[in-house]
């Protein structure tokens, strides 16, 4: 119907039998951050009707089966209840205790385009759709579909207050989530090795990356595949393998949570000293430890942006929705061969797993690979010597060479102590030379990685200004929008990758009081702005939720207000 | 891509071989391990196989882990890319690198810490996924790198440096690979290299994950009295199970007047192994009878050297995961991303 919609699936890391919800959010201003508040609750699960019930907004409705009457303590004086037999009615209506089941769902929907104003057209067409090879199912849902649209019809006043009504908004849009978007990232982005070890929420990164490779990367005439994804033994050996493959010429990534990232660890700081590139996708999940695994958080930002021993530091990217995935895993590779360098994607299980309502994804043909300064054997072969740590142009990057190409180009990688020869060394000059020119790399990088997002009313600097970054990104310009309505004017900045550049300093220093809002609870994208830009940290206040689930606006709002009153008094 | 730095041009006292390259051609860096050290030995013997394969080096990528095994991947065939990574994780490092480019000759060396204690794991692993490389493990029951301490393939009873005995029971990669399903399982004396080259060259040769555990004394913390792992203890109760020929398929005709051979296995290039004077009870392609075999010598004291079992006719990684015969790095960008129509189309499913 062409209306801004937005789902979320609430669920449990249990494989069978708990209850879950899925929250769905239709706004016709397009917000699509999950709500605080519930305006109808369709109640599914006896063992959940309290929770049900509670979830419902004063004034607003629960839907049920009344087939088994709703235990009278749990009503609420201030909401509506719409019962609705569906048991009792596809039980009627129905054979086979299977098919009564699958009705009920469909009675459900029917119920709800009554309440809702539903376009009965747009659902027959997409029941229609679905089931063009089963006739027979046709049948029994567009029947299961009006037993629960007449009794509402009959029973209640239709349409409810809150309706829907067809709208032209998402006509340029895809519903997505982000695992799905990065693996096609990964796929556009010419990724050949893959490799994995599974776990919540980034499984379903490498399993769409498989099912796309089957799609896309079979060899049309020899039928054999181009290329190779490897399930592994545990997380260190996914990024072995993405190291391996790396050196060896290929774009190769992982997918992974905090439990592989911690397990990476020493790989990455290999990679980073040895300067091979590969892409490292985090996927978070609520930490420390194992955590909640099937709920959201970004506490892995410090631990990525230093992530191995000695100093490091590492470029990561922060995408706010499955749009950005891909745009951002594209983005992800070139940067890794670039700076020849661990890259992480830096997303969330809220963005990776939910279904998304984004701009449809575009391509663009003419896009070639950034491989980076990569000596062919021609090149090679008219070098007197091969150097491999040798930043000949300035900028810290230095050439390498790759693996079976050219006599000339052999060196030796090694993650001990290396001069700018690539040879042993334990001399503290030859060694600093070497590390220093690293930081210069990761200084190059800064002005190399996506600028922030900056929202601003007509370029002006208000006093406020609120920094976010990832999935927080739609509860944000949702605050923005309604303090904007309450006459308090903030500017928005959404970081889109580390190391901060001078764009994101200078946001900090133009702002009287800032905001940093982040998923986690020791505000670890303050302390990064503070370590990283210099700015002291009392100048940033935090507001950060931390309990596992996505951020709502409102709860920006209720934060940025309480503050604002409490330095007025 | 198969250039040769040095022209062909021949020293009259240096043998060269099919490339023009002399043994020279395949040494590296000045070793740095103490005098006597059996990894050195191991050295000298892969720059022959190498050499006498005709294997250009700079398509061969040499793995390793860490310790003073590991290290040695410095000091052989300098014109050959290196990759000395983390402690105990060489084989997914090499896994990745064959997964991109299928093409080079990988050799692993490691010890038998790397191996056996902190990288077990992923031995097991790339056992299992059948890689197609070498892997040369350099026991010498010991951490040589951090001063001697026991590792997982000390033997009961053995002594350290300072007389203490060693207490656990020992891991023994040959029964480990074998139990595994490894394809090329071999077993070695660093004191022996007329023996270890041959065995080296089948192990290059072979498709798919070989391993050879080659004794490799660590002169300086388990070559005493009371040590298992010692030059003396090894000669003594080494007992060999047949000397191999490797025959290049080259090199057929030259080789095969030879005589005493019983069993020869084909290699998948067409090369041969042949086991000299081997009983007829032993048969190299029969797992269990491998197993049986090296246990039983195993309770007398011995250790049982020599090509254990070998397997012709497995799948490797890339077979199991049925990727193009080309290797995935050389394949052109074109080919690899399905274009703007494609992704339009795809969008299409998701509205
Ligand atoms: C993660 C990690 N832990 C510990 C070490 C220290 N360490 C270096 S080499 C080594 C043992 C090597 O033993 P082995 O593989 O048998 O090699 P050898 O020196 O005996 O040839 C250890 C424990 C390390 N490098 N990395
Ligand atoms: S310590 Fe032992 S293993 Fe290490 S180099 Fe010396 S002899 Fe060899
Ligand atoms: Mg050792």
């Amino acid at each position: 119907m062409g209306i801004p919609v937005s789902g979320k699936n609430v669920f449990p890391s249990n494989i069978q039998g708990l209850p879950t919800w899925y929250e769905i959010r239709v706004s016709k201003d397009g917000h699509t951050a999950r709500p605080a508040h519930i305006d109808l609750v369709v109640a599914l699960n006896p063992a959940t009707y309290a929770k049900d019930v509670a979830a419902v907004r004063p004034g607003g409705w629960l839907l049920y089966d009344s087939s088994w009457p709703l235990d009278q303590a749990l009503a609420r004086e201030d909401i509506t209840i719409l019962g609705v037999p569906f048991g009792r009615l596809c039980v009627e209506a129905f054979t086979g205790d299977r098919e009564r089941t699958l009705m009920r769902n469909i009675a459900y929907t029917g119920a709800l385009v009554a309440l809702l104003d539903i376009d009965m057209d747009v659902l027959g067409e997409m029941i229609r759709e679905q089931f063009a090879k089963k006739r027979a199912l046709l049948d029994s849902n567009f029947r299961a579909l009006h037993l629960g649209y007449d009794y509402a019809k009959k029973h209640f006043p239709c349409p409810l207050p809150i309706r829907l009504e067809r709208m032209n908004a998402s006509r340029e849009h895809v519903l997505m989530d982000g695992n799905t978007a990065a693996a096609l990232g990964c796929l556009y982005a010419g990724a050949t090795v893959g490799a994995w070890y599974p776990i919540t929420p980034a499984t379903s990164l490498m399993e769409a990356f498989t099912g796309l490779c089957k799609r896309y990367r079979v060899d049309p005439e020899t039928k054999r595949n181009n290329y190779c994804i490897l399930q592994a033994e545990d997380e260190l050996a996914a990024a072995g393998i993405t190291i391996g493959a790396g050196w060896a010429g290929a774009r190769a990534f992982t997918s992974t949570a905090g439990p592989g990232i911690s397990l990476m660890s020493e790989f990455i700081g290999l990679a980073y000293y040895t300067e091979i590139p590969g892409v490292f996708f985090d996927i978070q999940r609520t930490g420390p430890s194992t955590g909640m695994p099937t709920r959201t958080q970004q506490a892995d930002l410090l631990s990525i942006a230093y992530l191995s021993h000695g100093d490091t530091k590492h470029i990561a990217l922060f995408p706010a929705d499955p749009g950005e995935c891909f745009y951002m895993s594209l983005a992800a590779f070139d940067l890794a061969e670039r700076f020849q360098t661990p890259v992480f994607v830096v997303s969330d299980l809220d963005i990776g797993m939910n279904d998304w309502m984004v701009k449809r994804l575009t391509w663009d043909d003419n896009y070639r690979p950034d491989r980076g300064k990569v000596l062919d054997a021609e090149q090679l072969e008219r070098i007197q010597r091969f150097s491999r740590y040798l930043d000949v142009d300035g900028d810290g990057i230095a050439a390498r060479s790759l693996p079976g190409v050219h006599p000339k180009g052999a060196y030796f990688v090694r993650g001990s102590g290396h001069d700018k020869h690539g040879a042993y060394t334990e001399d503290a000059a030859e060694y600093q030379e070497v590390v220093d020119r690293l930081a210069k790399k990761l200084k190059t990088a800064e002005e190399a990685v996506p600028a922030p997002e900056i929202h601003q009313r007509n370029g002006a600097t208000a006093p406020i200004g609120l920094v976010a970054l990832g999935g927080t990104h739609a509860a944000m310009l949702e605050a923005r929008a309604v303090l904007a309505g309450q006459d308090i004017n903030v500017d928005y900045m959404r970081i889109k990758a580390f190391p901060f550049g001078e764009a994101v300093r200078h946001f900090l220093d133009a702002h009287e009081t800032v905001f940093v809002v982040e998923q986690n609870r020791d505000a670890q994208l303050r302390s990064l702005l503070t370590i990283e830009t210099g700015v002291p940290r009392d100048r940033l206040t935090p507001i950060l939720d931390y309990g596992g689930l996505p951020l709502t606006a409102e709860r920006v709002i209720g934060d940025v207000a309480r503050h604002l009153e409490a330095s007025v008094a | 891509m198969t250039s040769i730095q040095k022209p062909p041009v021949r020293h009259p006292s240096l043998q060269s071989n099919a490339l023009g390259l002399t043994r020279r051609d395949y040494e590296g860096a000045m070793s740095t391990l103490c005098a006597g050290c059996g990894h050195d030995s191991v050295t000298a013997a892969i720059v022959q196989a190498f050499f006498e394969l005709d294997i250009p080096p700079h398509r061969a990528a040499k793995m390793s882990g860490i310790g003073c095994s590991s290290k040695t991947t410095a000091y052989f065939m300098r014109q050959s890319h290196g990759f000395n990574s983390v402690h105990g994780r060489m084989p997914s490092v090499a896994s990745g690198a064959n997964a991109a480019n299928r093409d080079l000759i990988y050799i692993g060396i490691s010890g038998d810490g790397d191996s056996l204690s902190i990288g077990l794991g992923q031995l097991c692993h790339a056992i299992r996924r059948n890689v197609d490389m070498l892997y040369v493990l350099e026991n010498n029951g010991v951490y040589g790198l951090t001063k001697g301490q026991f590792s997982a393939s000390a033997d009961v009873g053995s002594k350290s440096k300072r007389g203490e005995p060693n207490v656990q029971k020992p891991i023994d990669p040959v029964l480990l690979a074998l139990s595994l399903g490894a394809t090329f399982v071999a077993r070695g004396f660093s004191g022996d290299k007329a023996r270890l080259v041959p065995m080296l060259k089948a192990g290059l040769t072979h498709k798919g994950f070989a391993i050879i555990d080659v004794i490799s004394p660590c002169v300086t913390f388990n070559d005493h009295e009371g040590s298992t792992k010692s030059y003396r203890f090894t000669r003594e109760n080494y007992h060999e199970l047949a000397a191999v020929d490797f025959v290049p398929l080259q090199r057929e005709i030259t080789a095969a007047t030879e005589a005493g051979t019983s069993v020869s296995v084909t290699m998948h290039d067409g090369s041969i192994v042949r086991f000299r004077e081997v009983g007829s009870e032993y048969d190299p392609t029969d797992r269990d009878a491998a197993y049986a075999h090296v246990r039983t010598h195993q309770e007398r004291g011995e250790i049982v050297t020599g090509l254990l079992y070998i397997d012709e006719q497995s799948s490797d990684m890339h077979d199991i995961a049925h990727t193009v015969e080309r290797p995935l790095v050389e394949l052109p960008y074109e080919s690899l991303c399905p274009g703007r129509e494609a992704l339009e189309k795809l969008m299409d499913e998701y509205r």
